[in-house]
């Protein structure tokens, strides 16, 4: 989950998403799910000629399973503070290996 | 349903014991958890006018009646809208229930937008676009073959295993 919780606080920035069909689509993030379903708000295609088929879509819903990668604003992202996060799911997944 | 605004702040504990403790940090605001599901997020896309695109490539141009937590959907009023070269045409193909998995965005359609082509696309007859839409994914999936072999010969496994999706 803690990509979930990542992603969570990046809501309201601009990001570009990759998909896996090679579109990029930049637009504010509005929101994400447990499966990084990713919702865009005010969207544009970086070739928008090559993808007539969104040129008159102003939000968009991407499932998550179609993303390649998420482009992100690297002034939104706290380095240490995910480091810090990943340690502790790592320990804690490791924790719970050891009880069960 | 609650309303939910976005600077609702997630559920906090609420405790006497907060006079003995040290004081903790200020807790950063989040969006409570209800503002992140599936639900939530096609909620307000229904009884809106969509495109979904699928895997397969087609473009779906309908109304959203329905759906679920793995994005299978109701599209109603359904065209598929067909791109090939600098043409378009539309197609009625009525209703579809939509397996979630073949989906790969849905686009709400900006309704002072509709139906906007950008330039160097035109409408043109559902029977040529079709026969040049057949002939072109016909030499798509041609090359895409050969380019997938050479990389099965060095080793190397296709994304999306020679489905083109478009």
């Amino acid at each position: 989950m803690l990509f979930f919780s990542f992603f969570k606080t990046l809501v309201n920035h601009e990001v570009t998403v990759e998909l896996k069909n090679d579109i990029s689509i930049r637009g504010t993030l509005k929101s994400v799910d447990q499966y990084l379903n990713i919702k865009l708000d005010d969207i544009s295609v970086v070739e928008e000629v090559k993808y007539p088929h969104l040129s008159s879509v102003k939000n968009v819903f991407i499932r998550g399973s179609v993303v390649r990668y998420v482009h992100l604003p690297a002034a939104a992202v706290d380095t240490p503070l995910l480091e810090d996060a990943t340690r502790r799911e790592a320990s804690q997944a490791s924790a719970k290996a050891k009880q069960g | 349903m609650e309303q939910l605004g976005l600077h609702d702040a997630g559920q906090r504990p609420s405790s006497g014991m907060q006079q003995q403790m040290p004081p903790a940090p200020a807790p950063v605001p989040q969006l409570p958890p209800q503002m992140f599901t599936t639900a939530a997020q096609l909620l307000d896309l229904t009884d809106k006018k969509l495109m979904v695109s699928l895997r397969d490539g087609r473009k779906l141009i309908g109304v959203l009646r329905s759906w679920d937590q793995f994005g299978n959907l109701v599209l109603q009023d359904t065209v598929e809208r067909l791109f090939v070269q600098n043409l378009y045409a539309d197609i009625e193909r009525g209703l579809f229930l939509v397996r979630g998995e073949n989906v790969l965005l849905l686009g709400e359609i900006d309704l002072d937008k509709d139906d906007y082509v950008p330039e160097p696309y035109e409408p043109a007859s559902v029977e040529r676009v079709f026969a040049l839409k057949k002939a072109e994914d016909q030499e798509r999936s041609k090359t895409e073959k050969k380019r997938h072999k050479k990389l099965a010969a060095y080793g190397f496994e296709g994304e999306h295993a020679g489905e083109a999706i478009l």
